[in-house]
């Protein structure tokens, strides 16, 4: 058997699959968010979902969401994963049990989490009765609301928790990878604690924390439980509100939901790509 | 002096690492202390009454927990077993052969890890419905495929880079079947890359949320979906319990394999899918 042909066979149950499922969905997302399905008599193409997409104020204010929540999250739990790994490769005690319990959260699915966030920061949470304990609230009401609030707080808070055990794993890696021969050299020509961080482990650790954070950035952007649970009703995160047109009695509304699907792809897509381009022409300069 | 400040920096190391312990446990508190509560109203700490109320309901034979909890196993089990089969050629292709366009077709199997799932999965549904796919199991397992087999291919094809085929040529020339050399040569030197490829097919295929909903249609419940239904209305001591079931299988996978896992493998970013 030939290479090439052997190289074929290998791949095309996994090519199947994937291009059926995953292309395959997009395109028929494509074809329908255009109103074009001929199986169903729709044989015009035309742009009307997207116009209708486009001209909802909801939309716009449903993406500032989504937008704020994906990168507040990557950036926040991006800055605190990089200090936990930092205090992570020194020896201190309880360092065994931080490591058990960063590999611990990462198995723990987010909708957990996002629950334990509810339990805690809700109005009626622990956080609302340790208040109400001290005597800072009197009832329910007048503790801040953290969740189902209009700056996705809850939700950006569970990220963050479940993000850091991520991002921190990968980047401890890299570190002891990478070990403490470059830092030690600068520390003895006199470079300060922070220009050796700054100068020298951080543009060694970069490409590390690039690839973890772009994956944490795609999994908020585009995450559907967590916001359906913890997110406020107006605006919605955009999976939220693609999913809520879908699902709608009014079956004329699914071109909508499928234009809002397309958008999201090509969006994750768009700022993933200027992500990284923004990121690695920083770090060089 | 400097013994002074070096006390201070260790002193807020152990700080800074008791905050960080906190955090991490923090959001299974409630949960698990909420399962074995009855009525725990505000502005109480902790529950007046405690009971095993929740934990009686969620393990009877009527309540559903139990059916729920069979069926996610069997969903993730058959969608891992799949992504094997499917997973392994494929990582053998892209693991040890350089061929043209393998950029394009890497770059294709890795789509769906970046890609959300909404994204893609209302597509998927309005042509499962011409297909008779939707609110079936198979309809599930199949969808579950589109996030759990990158990671496997990811996986294998790493271990393939690593692999040296001689040994089967060696075999073969032994005068052993394809089939023999594959169980006794092959197999064994991969198994490594099938055992955490596969725990993490089953970890990604287990957290599905959107995907089980829309093409399981409200008819096949996993448990992620009874645990968001209770959750929302407002059961908290019966929401408590099956998080408390719904974590254990990545905690027990996590005991058996926490030598294996580590940060440098591609793997690790299927923990970005859970």
């Amino acid at each position: 058997m030939s290479d090439r042909l052997k190289i074929t066979l290998l791949l095309l149950p996994a090519m199947l699959i994937i291009v059926l499922l995953f292309f395959g969905g997009l395109a028929i997302g494509l074809m329908r968010s255009f109103n074009y399905m001929p199986v169903i008599g729709l044989t015009e193409p035309d742009l009307s979902a997207y116009f209708l997409v486009f001209t909802d104020r909801e939309f716009y204010l449903s993406f500032l969401l989504t937008f704020h929540i994906a990168f507040t999250s990557t950036v926040i739990s991006s800055i605190l994963a990089i200090g936990a790994a930092l205090l992570l490769r020194r020896n201190f005690v309880g360092r065994s049990i931080v490591n058990f319990l960063f590999q611990l959260n990462l198995t723990v699915p987010h909708l957990v989490g996002a629950i334990g966030m509810l339990y805690l920061f809700s109005q009626s949470g622990s956080f609302a009765r340790l208040a109400a304990e001290w005597n800072l609230i009197a009832k329910p009401s007048q503790f801040p609301a953290l969740v189902f609030d209009p700056y996705a707080i809850g939700i950006i808070l569970q990220y963050i928790w479940k993000e850091i055990p991520f991002i921190g794993v990968i980047v401890l890696a890299n570190m002891q990878s990478i070990g403490e021969d470059y830092e030690s050299v600068a520390r003895s020509l006199g470079a300060s604690r922070w220009q050796t961080f700054r100068h020298v482990l951080l543009p060694l650790i970069f490409p590390g924390v690039l690839s973890a954070s772009v994956m944490v950035f795609a999994f908020t952007f585009g995450a559907y439980e967590i916001p359906a649970l913890l997110g406020a009703n107006y605006p919605a995160a955009l999976p939220v509100l693609a999913y809520r047109k879908y699902t709608d009695v009014d079956l004329a509304a699914r071109p909508e939901a499928m234009a809002m699907a397309i958008i999201i792809a090509i969006l994750s897509a768009v700022m993933i790509y200027i992500y990284i381009r923004y990121s690695r022409r920083r770090i060089r300069g | 002096m400097s013994t002074r400040k070096s006390l201070i920096t260790s002193n807020l190391r152990v700080l800074t690492g008791l905050v960080l312990i906190t955090w991490l446990i923090l959001p299974l508190i409630p949960l698990a202390i909420w399962s074995f509560a009855r009525g725990w109203f505000f502005p109480d700490l902790l529950p007046k009454t405690w009971s095993l109320n929740a934990w009686n309901y969620a393990l009877s034979d009527t309540a559903g927990v139990l059916d729920s909890l069979w069926l996610t196993i069997g969903i993730s089990l058959a969608a891992t077993v799949l992504s094997i089969l499917v997973g392994v050629p494929a990582g053998r292709a892209l693991g040890m052969y350089k061929f043209k366009g393998k950029e394009i077709v890497e770059l294709m199997i890795l789509a769906p890890t970046i890609v959300p799932g909404i994204a893609v999965v209302l597509g998927i549904h309005s042509v499962f419905i011409f297909v008779g796919l939707n609110n079936t199991v198979p309809g599930v397992i199949l969808v579950h495929l589109v996030p759990t087999l990158p990671y496997m291919v990811l996986v294998m094809s790493g271990i393939f880079a690593n692999y040296d085929a001689s040994f089967e040529a060696q075999a073969r020339s032994l005068g052993a079947s394809a089939l023999k050399t594959f169980w006794y040569v092959t197999l064994p030197a991969i198994m490594p890359g099938i055992i955490v490829g596969g725990l993490f097919a089953f970890l990604v295929s287990w957290s599905q949320y959107i995907l089980t909903l829309l093409i399981g249609g409200g008819r096949v419940v996993t448990l992620p979906l009874l645990l968001f239904n209770f959750a929302t209305s407002g059961r908290n001591d019966i929401t408590g319990a099956i998080g408390m079931i719904y974590i254990l299988p990545g905690i027990i996978i996590l005991l058996l394999t926490a030598r294996h896992l580590s940060g440098r493998s591609g793997a690790v970013g299927g923990f970005g899918q859970i």
